[in-house]
């Protein structure tokens, strides 16, 4: 039997507001059902962004009464029949309209990681690796870039001023995927610390927490790569190496003019 | 009239799935200015819901595989109607194109030699498909999509800006192909986030937008599905193949209804899964049709040994192509020995341990316990068809994926000819890597010959196609476009589905053309910027296109074969098997004509025996009898 629900959608850009609907909910749907059912009988202009409804690709990611989530994958029925549900775009990217955020941060950080370098001397098909040599980086490529571990993150999400130097747990995992890569040939442990910022982690573990694809982001990627980096910089051979000039270029610097000058100057918020 | 901005380039590829970014790779790759126009985000399309892998004769896990073996499983699959010239490109080249993909940063699941590891698929004689777990489409894509990334890097650092020769253009949807007299000159476009219109201008334009699902009620296809490419290529002058072969995929979750279509991977099936029916029986044994007769098991117990002993059993039916398995599911459940929710059951959870259901099918575990509270280790799944890819699509040349019309190109599920009357699992993301990379290759050529006596294009032709997308907004009344979007996928659910009749699709052709006057007339409320209901009222004209096309060419084809069954006709013919259905679109109306079926070169007819042939062929097509092996 279909129930009627209350549903409160934030409506409009960045000054916009919450608007109350009265829908119907039938057995089985997920929030996302329920907002086509919005579109589809009170609001057809209402924005939501979505691809597979599956929790495949990772398009739907909104905050259901204020918890990051995909709303695919959000079952009406976990919810109180009485419960209001509040459904607000993504908070630490820009509103376009309605539910849907300007996300085009994540794709400028995903820019600025050197590429996957496989040894010039190989070919397509000369690589030999063990499935478990494989199955670290395997599990941080389930990633669907959904964006709510980078939404979810305290770094950025009230802070404007730390997007231009923090790439977010998403892209750093990127880094540390390359890293294990068994094929890889480049270093990015420096750039990780310098250019993306892997120290303002300070592993509270909120990006593992609303991963849907359950990577253990912190556990996994950020603190091996923070292990990493921290044998990177007090290394005493790398150091001495450094101080008598013997090892130069062995750092991969960040990709050159990838990065805008369009965020907001670094100042220590009030 | 809006400001039009102008964004000219060398090649323009409509569609960001595989398909797409090969075929932009590519072109970049040989220096040309490219432009890829993404319906979605970047790195969302349809591409990353393929699941069970990419078909390659790699031969890692049995050594007698070879590319002769997959394309005759290919031609087996699509039942002879195969473009033979694309059949064979694709056995070759796959293997090349899914070893790139590694060299590109792609991490497959290994073979205990460390060499990429392949699984068992239906249709495909020996394990064929390279995969990681039960999401190889992700792989896929998130590779190209860093493929891209890298390209750009190397721009940046060289050129300074990374957009400058290999630029995405995200959320954006492509309305009309424009065209300087005979020639492509360029594709319209609005930008969904600004509701901005812009106008690419380019020689080349690359179609790869994939399917059509979103004109079936029950598919596993995403909102993006629309057949924009089948209709823009139709409205350009091109023209249209075999558009009655719809391939529905046996499996889709039928339960809860929210979540009804979405795909099941035939990975279930190939890694050890079994259909039964509400009786208990494994059904599929009684449904083996003559054609496939000697190469399947005929007990469960001769089944049940191929999975581990391949070379002394034969294998379980329920890894027949997938036309036969859906067509089979659909007659247990009309029959009445169907599951509660109106499906058959499909399980793992008596095959094989818990860990290794979790670990060989993850994300099948994943999706069934969020959205139907289903733990398949434990019980069985409830599914039944689900419309999943079409077979047709655009008229092409094998070698360069070149349409009919000067500059335009396609590659991927919108092209043609491939998978004859039906496809293999996992030859979707090899067809994508092979032609996408070729149809780059060919818009490159093209360019060259082209040299600087480039097509132009005129004020006007922008005006009329910012006047034609904005209709819907400006009118005053009108009807709501979710009604008649509703109406057309029951329309052709019910009476152009898997199983269909002549009156039932004169029928629907009715229902079409009233459709049409609807679609004219829908109105969408509010303004340009992310607008759903505006999208989907300009999608409905290509949605409704390709509908007419597929009930036009499926009332045509008087035969059943493949994704094409007729209640009326259900026999294989062998005259029908010779002739290609070629759809065009003259003054607004569509037209078809017969076009005769490439024959297999003598060399790969050697491939099969005579009397498998005979299946297939008419007398006059068939090889004289070998009188050599006859000598005493």
């Amino acid at each position: 039997m279909p129930t009627e629900r209350t549903f409160r959608v934030w409506r409009g850009g960045a000054d916009g507001e919450l608007a109350e609907y009265t829908v119907e909910v039938h057995e089985g749907e997920v929030v996302l059902d329920i907002l086509h059912r919005l579109q589809a009988t009170q609001t057809p202009d209402l924005a939501v962004r979505w691809n597979c409804k599956a929790g495949k690709c990772g398009s739907c990611s909104m905050e259901i009464n204020g918890r990051p989530r995909l709303s695919c994958m959000a079952r009406m029925s976990t919810f109180e029949e009485d419960e209001t549900i509040i459904v607000t775009p993504m908070r630490t990217f820009p509103v376009i309209r309605d539910l849907v955020c300007d996300v085009s941060y994540n794709y400028q950080k995903a820019r600025e990681i050197p590429s996957f370098t496989p040894d010039p001397e190989t070919r397509p098909g000369d690589f030999r690796m063990q499935q478990s040599d494989v199955e670290r980086p395997q599990e941080f490529r389930k990633c669907i870039e959904c964006f709510l571990c980078q939404d979810v993150c305290h770094v950025i999400r009230d802070h404007e001023e730390n997007k231009r130097n923090f790439s977010g747990p998403r892209f750093l995992m990127r880094v540390a995927e390359l890293e294990m890569h068994p094929k890889d040939t480049e270093d990015r442990r420096m750039v990780a610390q310098e250019e993306f910022g892997m120290g303002y982690c300070n592993i509270t573990k909120c990006c593992t927490e609303v991963c849907p694809e359950h990577i253990k982001i912190t556990d996994n990627a950020l603190i091996p790569l923070k292990e990493r980096v921290a044998d990177r910089k007090y290394d005493p051979v790398v150091w001495l190496g450094d101080k008598i000039g013997l090892r130069k270029g062995a750092d991969t610097p960040m990709v050159p003019n990838t990065r805008p000058n369009t965020y907001p100057e670094e100042d220590t918020p009030e | 009239m809006p400001e039009i901005t102008r964004l000219p380039y060398d090649v323009v590829v409509i569609g960001a799935g595989g398909a797409g970014l090969r075929a932009a790779i590519e072109a970049r790759q040989q220096g040309k200015k490219t432009a890829i126009i993404s319906k979605s985000l970047f790195g969302k399309a349809h591409t990353v819901m393929a699941e069970g892998g990419a078909a390659a004769a790699l031969g890692n896990v049995n050594q007698h595989d070879r590319w002769q073996v997959h394309f005759r499983d290919t031609i087996r699959g699509g039942k002879f109607l195969n473009d033979p010239r694309m059949a064979e490109l694709h056995a070759k080249e796959a293997g090349d194109r899914v070893l790139e993909l590694e060299y590109w940063g792609a991490l497959f699941d290994r073979t205990s030699e460390g060499k990429i590891s392949q699984r068992n698929f239906g249709g495909h004689e020996y394990p064929r498909l390279a995969h990681v777990g039960d999401r190889t489409g992700l792989e896929l894509i998130r590779t190209l999509q860093q493929r891209v990334v890298q390209l750009q890097q190397a721009d940046a650092a060289e050129l300074g800006d990374p957009d400058a020769m290999l630029k995405v253009y995200a959320e954006t949807t492509v309305t009309e192909l424009v065209k300087d007299g005979e020639r492509i000159a360029g594709a319209f476009a609005y930008i969904r986030e600004s509701g901005e219109f812009v106008m690419f201008e380019a020689p080349a334009v690359i179609l790869a937008t994939g399917g059509v699902g979103k004109s079936f009620k029950v598919t596993s296809n995403s909102w993006e599905y629309t057949g924009d490419g089948h209709a823009l290529a139709l409205r350009a002058g091109a023209t249209l193949l075999n558009m009655e072969f719809v391939q529905f995929h046996p499996t889709g979750m039928v339960w809860p209804p929210s979540v009804k279509g979405i795909l099941v991977t035939e990975s279930v099936r190939g890694d050890g899964g079994v259909l039964r029916n509400s009786n208990g029986e494994r059904f599929m044994f009684g449904y083996v049709p003559d054609v496939f007769r000697s190469q399947y098991a005929e007990s469960e117990e001769e089944a049940d040994g191929w999975y581990t002993d391949p070379e002394n059993h034969r294998r379980p039916p329920e890894l027949l192509p997938r036309d036969e398995v859906a067509r089979a599911i659909n007659n247990e459940v009309k029959e009445g020995r169907g599951s509660p929710h109106g499906g058959v059951y499909l399980d793992v959870s008596t095959r094989m341990p818990a860990g290794e259901i979790t670990r060989r099918l993850p994300s099948m575990h994943h999706q069934f316990k969020e959205l139907a509270d289903v733990d398949i280790t434990a019980e069985p799944m409830e599914v039944g068809p689900t419309c999943h890819y079409v077979m047709g699509g655009v008229e092409v040349d094998a070698d360069t994926g070149a349409a009919v019309v000067p500059g335009l190109f396609a590659a991927g599920e919108v092209a043609g000819g491939m998978h004859g009357s039906n496809r293999l699992g996992g030859n979707s993301l090899s067809d994508l890597l092979v032609f996408g990379r070729r149809s780059g290759l060919g818009a490159v050529s093209y360019l060259d010959e082209l040299g600087s006596d480039r097509p132009t294009i005129a004020d006007e032709s922008l005006e009329a196609a910012a006047a034609t997308a904005q209709a819907p907004l400006r009118r005053e009344a009108g009807e709501n476009p979710y009604a008649v979007h509703q109406e057309l996928q029951e329309t052709m659910n019910d009476l152009v589905g898997i199983i269909r009749r002549g009156p039932e699709i004169e029928e629907a052709l009715e229902n079409l053309s009233k459709i049409r006057e609807r679609v004219a007339n829908v109105r969408a409320e509010g303004g340009t910027i992310y607008n759903p209901g505006w999208h989907l009222a300009l999608d409905l004209h290509n949605m409704l296109l390709v509908s007419e096309s597929i009930a036009r060419a499926a009332l045509e084809r008087e035969e059943s074969r493949g994704g094409h069954t007729r209640d009326d006709f259900p026999e294989m013919s062998a005259e029908w098997r010779t002739v290609n259905l070629v759809l065009s679109l003259r003054d607004g109306r569509i037209r078809l004509r017969h076009r005769p079926v490439d024959p297999l070169r003598p060399d790969l007819l050697e491939l099969f025996d005579r009397e498998e042939l005979a299946k297939y062929l008419t007398d006059a097509e068939l090889p004289a009898e070998e009188t050599a092996k006859e000598e005493k």
